[in-house]
């Protein structure tokens, strides 16, 4: 499908619904969480390489990107990628644009991939599991031939936010099929049986499953009309709940975890600790944190972005002067623009 | 062949300094790491595009990162071209280096550095082959999903120069949906880490520059790449069909329909013939396109999706349709699919184009391909992963009789331009190397490409990094 940039997500997604297509990559929509209002357009999702839970075995916004026209810093009208699933036809300029936040260039024009709508869907939920004891139970389903989709963990803190509250009671760590009835119905079956080991296990219906996960999705738990700071943090999936570990020690936190324990939504009580955060990331192997909100006043003294290593930096410095030499494309790197503003 | 695809001029400077330059390079470097006497040189003068051939400056095969980033130091010092190597089995002559080149050849770094079940990840140096991570995590139940037919050779590092495909690529993707972080050498010798084991990374992604650039921006060393936990149980079936057409559009409303099978490979009836006469894979003889489609999951998953793809073979004539009933008859059919590029190099030269076209179009390009190829006077074999579009027409020609070879080279010429004017890419897989340079203006606006170069230059200013490949000679920035 192309688009122009400008085009609302929710325009492309009726028009993908009335064909039972979708975005493999489940855009987020970070609006309730942040309190804006605006309309979505599909160029900033690519911006923003915007993407949801099933980013593991579907990939990101990025990899459903197959080719960009843009209008760089000299005012020239530049296309790149292709129509195709498989180029290397020269360098992926559409890659280093998706995630670029407007920094780079201005999208006007963006062509992607779509995926047929599963026939059906299930969620797995086990109860009652603690952090750790959840990353194993995740890491357990992903060794297994039965294609999980989504695996996320909710912490009791968290649990009866989601559904309305119709989770069963204690942590839930919840885990996504989705395919042909036959297939869902089968792999069901076997991950009930590995996982019940760890905890009791229920199921959960089509419906119910599809908004449980937009809910994962949208970081619905910190809807929560305050401006308390929000990290989205990416990890190795082992690693997110050792951080939220050593954090605990230290400050007040809040956290859940999508894509195996790997991403981690991350409320803190006051201040955004962001030196402890990243100082914390580093020790359990690397990764990045941005803080997605915050009052104004941490925002502007709070280091948003991670910070990168000074050959990356000016590396990237190099390309931003290639695509725009006169620093014409100022996006502020405020989770404020991450919504979908190019 | 005609030396119409030309290389930079060898600059006088390095040429001139070649006996320093080797004895500089040998002090950098472990005894038994640099060659550089003539015979030494021969196995490296191209690579799988063997149309042609030059033989380099020097080759150093360094054993670590470090002398790595010590050799492309000292070159970018001296302004010396360097040309990355991995198994040397580009088909687009993506490793064939220029005369005043030194070739970095990363065969030695071998090693596989790390291996996480937990996080699904492998870590491993450029050297390694593509079949050897699959086989070091196979007994524990996962692979390594791009699966381009020559990775008992191929190096992750070559799969990541050309963001190489394969196959099973139909439903994992490519090399680029599989790579999580790299360790990389940049052309003065600064070692840079990107991305790791988290499934995204900061700032601009560079990662997927990397993916495809043809050993353009830096030197891989290592790579992190995903693992997949292995299916159940696999099964390919053989769909034959009375004409190329059929097949194709068959191909078309299955995708179209939303099935998406592992893999959908396709053969014509001159790759048929070969591929069975080399593997005796059991593939049908009496039919003009043969269809291999594979899909996977448990039994009960693998009937249900068999049977819709069965409904749509039925509505497009199908006139066979074989299931594998072991373990030992899907091997062969796949030893048969994956041999096909070896198989055809022992009846006849050939040259494999790689274009890509939109599914739809895949009918009318097939049968173009017949004509253009007719019209030459030469003969074609198709066999390529259609289920993404990405064709490959072997043209068979005499590489000893320069007139064939011309016309195979204007055979190929054609049949790019035709898949680019169907809306597709010159190339899906195999990357543009020398071979394709000078049609990327078919594809691209001059400014396009500007753009492409410009970043280019973000990574490698001096334009020391294989600088004979990708863009058209002419038309450069200045370094
Ligand atoms: C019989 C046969 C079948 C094939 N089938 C397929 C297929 O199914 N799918 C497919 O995609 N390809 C296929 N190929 C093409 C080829 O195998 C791939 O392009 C492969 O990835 C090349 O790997 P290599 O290690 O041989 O790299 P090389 O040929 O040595 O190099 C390839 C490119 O990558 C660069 N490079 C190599 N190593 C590094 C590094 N460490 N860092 C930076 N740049 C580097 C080189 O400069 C060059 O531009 C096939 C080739 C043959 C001969």
């Amino acid at each position: 499908m192309t688009a122009k940039a400008g085009t609302p997500l929710a325009d492309i997604q009726d028009a993908l619904a009335q064909k039972r297509q979708m975005l493999a990559f489940e855009p987020l929509d970070l609006r309730p969480v942040l309190g804006t209002t605006g309309n979505t357009t599909i160029g900033g999702v690519f911006a923003t390489n915007a993407s949801g839970p099933r980013r593991f075995v579907a990939g990101a916004a990025r990899d459903s990107l197959l080719g960009v026209r843009f209008v760089n810093g000299n005012g020239e009208i530049i296309k790149a990628g292709g129509r195709v699933m498989k180029n290397v036809t020269g360098l992926d300029l559409a890659k280093v644009l998706s995630g670029s936040r407007g920094n780079l260039a201005f999208l006007t024009e963006v062509t992607f991939r779509l995926l047929p709508v599963p026939e059906t869907s299930a969620t797995i939920v086990i109860s009652g599991l603690d952090d750790a004891q959840a990353t194993a139970a995740m890491a357990t389903a992903l060794s297994m031939s039965v294609e999980v989709s989504g695996a996320a963990h909710l912490p009791e803190t968290v649990r009866g936010r989601f559904l309305g509250g119709a989770l069963p009671p204690e942590p839930a760590t919840v885990l996504r099929l989705e395919g042909l009835s036959a297939s869902v119905t089968v792999r069901a079956e076997k991950l009930r049986a590995a996982l019940a080991s760890f905890g009791a296990v229920s199921t959960i219906d089509p419906e119910a499953t599809d908004t449980l996960w937009r809910e994962i999705r949208d970081v619905y738990p910190y809807a929560d009309q305050t401006l308390r700071p929000l990290w989205r943090v990416s990890v190795a999936p082992t690693a997110g709940h050792q951080l939220i570990a050593a954090l605990r020690l230290e400050t007040g936190v809040d956290a859940f975890y999508d894509w195996q324990g790997g991403l981690v939504w991350l409320r803190m009580e006051a201040d955004a600790e962001a030196g402890l955060m990243r100082h914390f990331i580093k020790a359990f192997g690397g990764g990045h944190a941005t803080l997605v909100r915050a009052t104004p006043a941490l925002l502007a003294t709070t280091p948003v972005l991670e910070p990168q290593p000074e050959a990356i930096a000016a590396l990237s410095a190099r390309i931003k002067s290639k695509f725009d030499p006169a620093g014409i494309f100022v996006s502020h790197a405020t989770p404020r623009g991450m919504a979908g503003r190019p | 062949m005609p030396d119409k695809i030309a290389f930079l001029p060898p600059k006088k400077s390095v040429l001139d300094r070649r006996d320093i330059i080797v004895s500089d390079l040998a002090d950098l470097l472990p005894k038994g790491c640099l060659v550089s006497e003539p015979r030494g040189l021969v196995p490296f003068e191209t690579d799988a595009f063997i149309a042609y051939r030059n033989v380099p400056l020097a080759v150093a095969l360094p054993e670590t990162t470090a002398q790595v980033a010590a050799v492309l130091k000292y070159c970018s010092r001296y302004g010396i071209p360097v040309v990355p190597r991995g198994a040397g089995t580009s088909l687009s002559g993506g490793a064939i280096p220029q005369s005043d080149a030194v070739v970095i050849g990363l065969s030695k770094l071998s090693r596989i550095l790390d291996i996480d079940y937990a996080n699904r990840t492998a870590t491993v140096q450029a050297g390694v082959t593509n079949l050897n991570i699959s086989e070091a995590v196979s007994a524990d139940g996962y692979f390594y999903a791009p699966d381009p037919s020559s990775q008992l050779a191929c190096t992750i590092g070559g799969n990541i120069g050309m963001n190489s495909g394969g196959a099973h690529c139909l439903k994992y993707g490519v090399t680029t949906n599989n790579l999580l972080g790299v360790k990389m050498v940049m052309f003065d010798g600064t070692i840079i880490d990107l991305g790791g084991k988290a499934l995204d990374s900061a700032g601009y992604d560079l990662l997927g520059l990397i993916c495809g650039s043809e050993g353009q921006l830096g030197i891989v060393a290592e790579a992190t790449v995903r693992l997949i936990a292995k299916p159940e149980g696999a099964r390919p079936v053989l769909f034959g069909f009375q004409s190329s057409e059929e097949a194709g559009t068959c191909v078309a409303e299955i995708i179209g329909m939303g099935i998406i099978p592992v893999a959908i490979e396709f053969m014509d009836r001159p790759a048929i013939e070969i591929c069975e006469a080399f593997a005796h894979a059991g593939y049908p003889m009496d039919v003009e396109a043969l269809l291999i489609v594979e899909v996977e999951g448990s039994e009960a998953e693998m009937d249900a999706m068999l049977a819709s793809i069965i409904a749509i073979a039925r509505r497009h004539g199908v006139s066979t349709i074989k299931e594998s009933q072991s373990a030992t008859e899907a091997a062969l059919i796949w030893k048969g699919r994956k041999s096909a590029f070896g198989a055809t190099g022992r009846i006849a030269d050939y040259i494999c184009m790689d274009g890509t076209v939109p599914l739809s179009q895949l009918p009318y390009v097939l049968k173009k391909t017949g004509e253009i190829v007719a019209r030459l006077g030469l003969r074609v074999a198709n066999v390529f992963h259609a289920g993404d579009g990405n064709m490959h027409p072997l043209i068979l020609y005499n590489i000893n009789d320069p007139e064939d070879a011309a016309r195979a080279e204007e055979a190929g010429n054609e049949i790019l331009k035709l898949c680019v004017d169907a809306g597709g890419c010159l190339t899906g897989e195999h990357g543009v190397g020398i071979e394709k340079r000078d049609l990327m203006l078919h594809q691209f606006a001059k400014v396009d490409l500007d753009q492409q170069m410009a970043v280019r230059a973000a990574f490698d200013p001096q334009w020391i990094m294989n600088p004979s490949k990708v863009f058209p000679l002419e038309g450069r920035p200045a370094a």
